[in-house]
């Protein structure tokens, strides 16, 4: 490799960076500035390489609803697991299995003896149906970037004994709800960029002009990251309402048609509840009438009434996921991470998902500051 | 987690052989109890240490054992003849015992296992055992029927004497850690291979007997030497978290003196697996005083396993228990893997 490689890690520049982040957080010159990211990969990528630690103190950097594990609703996990409970066979995410449902999980129902396979994609999972005598059905959940995967493979004509339990879900609604939350302080948000391919950044201009707070689409390396945050800095210091695409590379204005349109035309948004935030109009993903051969919802009868005759458990009622994801409360806040709640015993969704934001806080260590301890 | 929650989770799953946490609580629940340290003053089994030490006369007799189970049996830079013999070594040798005087080796196998892998196996335990200056002075064999077991098992035991031990819990506020060369070999040379990933240049378990190098540090650093691990299943992750939390301090790593291959690096990306949190089965971490580090890295690095020895952090007051690492953006927590390693989903 040559000597003027393209470096994204670059130690020396991010501390220029983060110099920079300071500056432009004394010029706005309040007490603090929140944003917010709506995605698991850039909170990954945030803990992975330890950027909170060089974020100015009155910088807050918020993890949304990001993670479509942690936002599956309690109703969609019960559908998959009265379904496994009738006897069908489910295929899913691993993720998914210990999603909590009203009463149980898809694992609490794999323990009883229902048949559940843990698959890496929608291709394998379709794949598995070939070789099977019974029904499939794979409970698919993802943003529209994996909702696009899902769609691709309802146009490649999959076996006849396979279907879609969609709990898809489609981020720019959301954003919505969260900007009109009244206790929010988001002031700016950063874009996912591999949604943004996809979706292309025209589509945040709209809400731009409607709630008046910036929107940057940003990539995933360190340097992206701090970059995309100095570009909504210095938008919420100009007070400048629009959307900057920090992540050219990959993003067009336009984003990827074809992708669009594979995606538009197997899914139709509708409203539903996203676990712990709100009910969001558009924000879930559902088969078009065309396929409802391959809709699971229609393909079965799915009674999920038995499953509610039970209290929650009393642990998950200090569970405040749900405040965590609109970006109210960061998981210190809570009395049961890393202390009840645990990856290996999660109470709530956020600490089930590799991109939810407890697990990862408690796998990073949040904001780790050696001064304060 | 409260008492309850444990007894909740009454079965033996995979995560409590991963070496990690749930392992060790595994190990502390069931087999230590309420076990005393010697009389003499060595180690016992409450240390939870690489080995024993028993007093004989003025010296420290060392004492370890261990199984090998690896699927699958030969990969890239070694098998597991060369493990079971490797392995034993090193947890002598961590404890400060590099003269080994003898190994014993059991075999179990499955009805079925071709004769001519066994041959390869064994041929490869007498090269381990001539290169660590040992050898096996006793075994047993016994085969087992089609399914009862996945294909070999070995296990060896091993013994040492030595006039000073080294335990794994010595590390005082200012010491230095060096890892003896790079990380996660051995993890990411068997997953590419259980994953069948087909990569360019191919990755190398790093498998090999460490007491000649530990010797040659040994000799260097003297009293200087006051703790050491292999960083097996876990990987460095667990190994430093075990030495931190029993020397009660805090570890701080410099990621960008960490040592790891380019191609496992890359392999690491691919699967979503940390270098950290793999094996290695070649590789050691010691703590050192400050005043003995230099000689002692240096050392290292005239031996052909330690040409790649770094220092690569430092023990502080802040965070008893915890590794901490820089990352040369900012600072974070370094986690044990909780779990067996799994490839990501996407």
């Amino acid at each position: 490799m040559g000597g003027n490689r393209l470096q994204f890690r670059d130690p020396a520049r991010a501390a220029a960076m983060a110099e920079m982040l300071e500056h432009l957080v004394q010029e706005i010159g309040r007490d603090s500035v929140s944003v917010m990211h709506v995605c698991g990969s850039h909170e990954q990528a945030i803990a992975r390489f330890g950027l909170r630690a060089i974020f100015p103190r009155k910088l807050e950097v918020i993890m949304g609803p990001g993670c479509p594990v942690c936002v599956t609703d309690m109703p969609e996990v019960d559908e998959a697991v009265a379904l496994a409970e009738a006897g069908v066979r489910i295929a899913t995410y691993g993720d998914m299995l210990r999603v909590p449902g009203t009463a149980r999980s898809l694992a609490d129902a794999q323990a009883a003896g229902a048949k559940i396979d843990v698959v890496y994609s929608v291709a394998q999972a379709a794949q598995l149906a070939a070789n099977l005598d019974e029904e499939l059905v794979f409970f698919a959940s993802g943003f529209e970037t994996t909702a696009v995967a899902t769609a691709a493979l309802l146009l490649s004509a999959p076996p006849a004994n396979f279907s879609i339990l969609s709990a898809h879900k489609y981020i720019p609604p959301v954003m919505e709800i969260v900007a009109e939350m009244p206790q929010t302080r988001v002031e700016g948000f950063l874009a996912a960029g591999h949604a943004a391919t996809i979706t292309g950044c025209a589509i945040f201009e709209r809400f731009v002009e409607r709630h008046g707070i910036p929107v940057v689409v940003a990539g995933f390396e360190p340097l992206d990251i701090l970059a995309g945050l100095a570009k909504l800095l210095e938008l919420i210091r100009d007070r400048r309402a629009e959307v900057a695409n920090m992540y050219p590379r990959c993003v067009r204005r336009e984003g990827n048609r074809r992708a669009q349109e594979v995606l538009w035309k197997v899914f139709r948004p509708v409203g539903g509840r996203w676990r712990g935030i709100a009910h969001v109009p558009n924000g879930n993903l559902r088969l078009r009438d065309e396929w409802s051969r391959f809709d699971a919802r229609r393909r079965f009868k799915i009674d999920v009434s038995r499953l509610w005759d039970y209290a929650p458990p009393s642990l998950a009622q200090s569970c405040i996921c749900g405040d965590i994801m609109a970006g109210i409360a960061s998981p210190s806040a809570c009395p049961l991470f890393s202390k009840e709640c645990v990856p290996d015993n999660p109470v709530g969704a956020c600490m089930v998902s590799s991109e939810g934001t407890c697990r990862i806080w408690h796998q990073y260590g949040g904001q780790l500051d050696l001064r304060q301890s | 987690m409260s008492a309850s929650r444990i007894a909740a989770d009454a079965k033996v799953m995979l995560k409590h052989g991963a070496g990690g946490r749930a392992m060790r609580e595994l190990i502390q629940q069931v087999f230590v109890g309420d076990a005393k340290a010697p009389a003499d003053g060595g180690i016992g089994l409450a240390a939870m240490d690489d080995g024993a030490a028993l007093r004989v006369g003025d010296e420290w007799l060392v004492m370890t054992t261990d199984s090998y189970v690896v699927k699958p049996p030969f990969f890239p830079g070694g098998d597991i003849g060369r493990l079971a013999v490797s392995g034993t070594v090193n947890d002598l040798s961590m404890m400060g015992a590099t003269e080994i005087a003898a190994l014993t080796c059991a075999v179990i196998i499955e009805e079925g296992f071709p004769r001519a892998d066994l041959e390869r196996i064994k041929a490869s335990i007498s090269a381990a055992c001539a290169e660590a200056g040992t050898a096996i002075v006793t075994g047993d064999t016994k085969v087992m029927g089609r399914g009862e077991i996945d294909g070999i098992v070995l296990n060896t035991a091993g013994v040492a004497f030595t006039r000073r031990v080294v335990p794994d819990c010595g590390l005082r506020l200012g010491d230095q850690i060096i890892v003896t060369g790079t990380i996660g070999d051995h993890g990411l040379a068997v997953m590419a291979l259980r994953h069948s990933l087909e990569l360019e240049g191919e990755l190398f378990s790093d498998v090999a007997p460490l007491n000649g190098l530990i010797r040659r540090a040994l000799e260097a650093g003297g009293d200087g030497v006051v703790a050491m691990k292999d960083p097996t299943r876990g990987g460095l992750a667990s190994a430093l978290h075990e030495m931190a939390e029993k020397s009660r301090v805090g570890i701080v790593l410099q990621a960008s003196r960490i040592p790891v291959n380019p191609g496992v690096q890359a392999t690491g990306e691919l699967l979503g697996i940390d270098p950290m949190h793999a094996a290695n089965e070649g590789k050691a971490v010691l703590g050192v005083r400050p005043d003995a580090a230099a000689s002692v890295l240096a050392a290292l690095r005239s031996h052909p396993l330690g040409r790649q020895a770094e220092i690569v952090g430092s023990c502080v007051a802040q965070r008893p228990g915890f590794v901490i690492l820089d990352t040369g953006f900012g600072l974070r927590l370094l986690a044990e893997p909780e779990g067996e390693l799994l490839p990501r989903i996407c």
